[in-house]
């Protein structure tokens, strides 16, 4: 090998160092990202959270406010969103991978659909909201205008999750419950379901999760800032991640302590939300 | 009940009684139909709320004046409808949030599926998960009270919210998307075509670059894309961050306003049933919902093409 060649294969192998270095550097940015966030929001939202915080009505004045009726008001969502995406999804998913045993047109046409809806923005969600449930049914900003809104809107996610998860369950089970003389929904019902029940839970956890975190269609349905918290389906509500960007838009500084305290309330609720639905993947691949 | 054979074998055999589960097999088909078929009608929900609503909209504002108006005054006298403010502003966050998160997430895609020993994945995919997982008005915090006060230094007249923050924020928060989807463009690839690579003498980087890349880019690309038109909808973020301040401008240390920030901000506002300021929420939405329709029509015409390749 002559000097040239080796200086040339030199060159070569540092180019190797330095991408693989750059790639590992890459890999790490999200994590120091993710880090310095969580360092932020701990600083300025420790200080100011307690229990009063938790427990007490909002307020105009920052040293006073609480945030109890947007504690409320997100549970409202997300109970609400899971009663109408899962039942409506689950089937939704049913109907797509059990029954469609011969694939339609009309089926293919629906899987595009929801994949397609899947990447509608959300604000375009609360349009529809607005439009439908707000205005045509006359909902107004009531928390089940913003159930319904949020169920549509994560109404696509479960279909998808769900669908994954009957597809995990072998083939085998529906034969062999069928070939006992059940029909398609008694395999379904006593078989499929049953072993994919792990699977659709991450999953609708995952969905509910998003819709804890989700504000803009609930500002477009017209979502209040200063209320109590609900006591009805008709009334009107307000939930964590409005309250968060009401008060950091708040002319008053000390509001923006509260919006980190209000965040560290939110991510602590969906932390507790995502661990469920790590330890229920554990358990299913145990 | 008169029964007629199916396509399950269980009908064949079926004895008495089995007139019950025919019954409950058909009315469960029937439901389950009717819940997938939900979907389509959200998306006619969709298009039929947004022509419609914005039908009076454009009575008032002529379409020619709203796709070219350079001014967006919706409150102030003399009005004014002209789009293109509130679309620059959405484009100069998304190409920014492009800009961060392209490079980034495919090089740690390239991290996590080349060359990452499997306790590293094993550390970093969830930890991505989480980058994932939170809020975007989260995000919007952040561009307002840390990403903005970082750059102020650099840019000493940067607006309290701007463009900049904007773009970068929501850089991070795609960028989890373009790695795991850029992740799994490169994994598809076959194993013998990084094989036949090494095996006539390239490095490691020359395999990933040279023939691992050129093989998985219709699938990187339509990763690009998905994100950004995830980035393009980006509400909550863009609202904190960038402001609402409809501007045509491409100085990202201005304030400016999105299309998804404008209709946000005026909902939360006050924008009564029947005026034209209420009446525009569904004219901005229609012109949001075509541009994103339009991304991921392209995202998925790009990955029917690269699942043809490796099926």
């Amino acid at each position: 090998m002559g000097e040239s060649e080796k200086r040339h294969l030199r060159v070569r192998k540092i180019k190797d160092l330095i991408f693989r270095s750059l790639c590992l550097v890459a890999a790490l940015c999200g994590i120091v990202i993710l880090f310095v966030f969580l360092a932020k929001i701990v600083i300025d939202g420790f200080p100011r959270l307690s229990l009063s915080f938790i427990t007490a009505d909002l307020s105009g004045r920052p040293s006073r406010t609480g945030i109890w009726p947007a504690i409320v008001g997100s549970l409202y969502i997300m109970v609400l969103t899971a009663a109408l995406s899962v039942p409506v999804g689950v089937a939704a998913a049913i109907y797509l991978e059990e029954f469609n045993t011969k694939r339609t047109k009309l089926t293919e046409f629906i899987q595009l659909n929801i994949a397609n809806l899947s990447g509608v923005p959300s604000i375009v969600y609360g349009l529809l909201g607005l439009a439908v449930f707000s205005r045509f049914f006359g909902l107004k900003d009531s928390v089940m205008a913003g159930g319904l809104t949020m169920g549509l809107l994560v109404l696509p996610m479960v279909i998808i999750v769900t669908q994954e998860a009957l597809r995990a369950v072998p083939r085998s089970y529906r034969e062999g419950s069928m070939a006992l003389g059940s029909t398609r929904w008694q395999a379904i019902r006593h078989q499929v379901l049953p072993s994919a029940v792990p699977g659709i839970m991450t999953g609708v956890i995952l969905a509910m999760s998003r819709a804890v975190g989700e504000t803009a269609p609930l500002i477009a349905i017209g979502a209040a800032t200063m209320v109590k918290a609900p006591q009805g389906l008709l009334d009107e509500f307000t939930v964590l991640p409005i309250q968060v960007f009401d008060w950091s838009l708040n002319s008053k500084q000390a509001f923006h302590q509260t919006a980190a305290s209000a965040i560290l309330v939110l991510m602590t609720f969906l932390l507790l939300l995502n661990s469920v639905a790590i330890w229920l993947r554990a358990r299913s691949t145990r | 009940m008169q029964v007629r054979p199916d396509d399950s074998p269980a009908f064949s055999l079926r004895q008495k009684g089995g007139g019950k589960n025919v019954f409950t097999e058909r009315s469960m088909r029937l439901i389950a139909f009717a819940c997938a078929l939900l979907s389509v009608v959200t998306t006619f929900g969709i298009i039929w709320v947004l022509l419609s609503q914005s039908i009076p909209f454009f009575r008032f504002v002529s379409p020619i004046d709203f796709l070219t108006g350079t001014e967006w005054r919706p409150t102030r006298d003399p009005v004014a409808f002209g789009v293109l403010p509130l679309v620059t502003g959405t484009l100069m966050i998304t190409i920014g949030a492009g800009i961060v998160a392209v490079p980034l997430g495919l090089l740690s895609a390239i991290y996590l599926s080349e060359y990452a020993p499997k306790w590293a994945r094993q550390i970093l995919k969830p930890m991505l998960e989480l980058l994932a997982g939170i809020p975007t008005v989260v995000y919007g915090y952040f561009g307002l009270f840390f990403v903005t006060p970082l750059l102020k230094p650099i840019f000493p007249d940067i607006k309290s919210s701007n463009g900049l923050a904007g773009a970068i924020v929501v850089g991070i928060m795609i960028l989890p998307l373009v790695s795991s989807l850029c992740e799994d463009a490169l994994r598809s690839v076959p194993k013998a075509l990084r094989e036949a690579s090494f095996g006539v003498g390239a490095t490691k980087t020359e395999v990933i670059t040279r023939t691992v890349i050129p093989a998985a880019l219709s699938g990187i690309m339509a990763a690009f894309i998905l994100a950004l038109s995830r980035a393009l909808g980006e509400t909550m973020a863009v609202a904190l961050a960038a402001g609402s301040n409809p501007k045509l401008t491409f100085n990202p240390t201005e304030s400016i306003q999105t299309m998804t920030a404008y209709i946000v901000s005026t909902a939360k506002g006050d924008a009564p049933y029947g005026t034209v300021k209420y009446d525009s929420l569904f004219a901005v939405g229609v012109t949001l919902f075509v541009f994103t329709l339009g991304m991921n029509y392209l995202a998925n015409r790009l990955v029917r093409k690269f699942r043809q390749v490796y099926a």
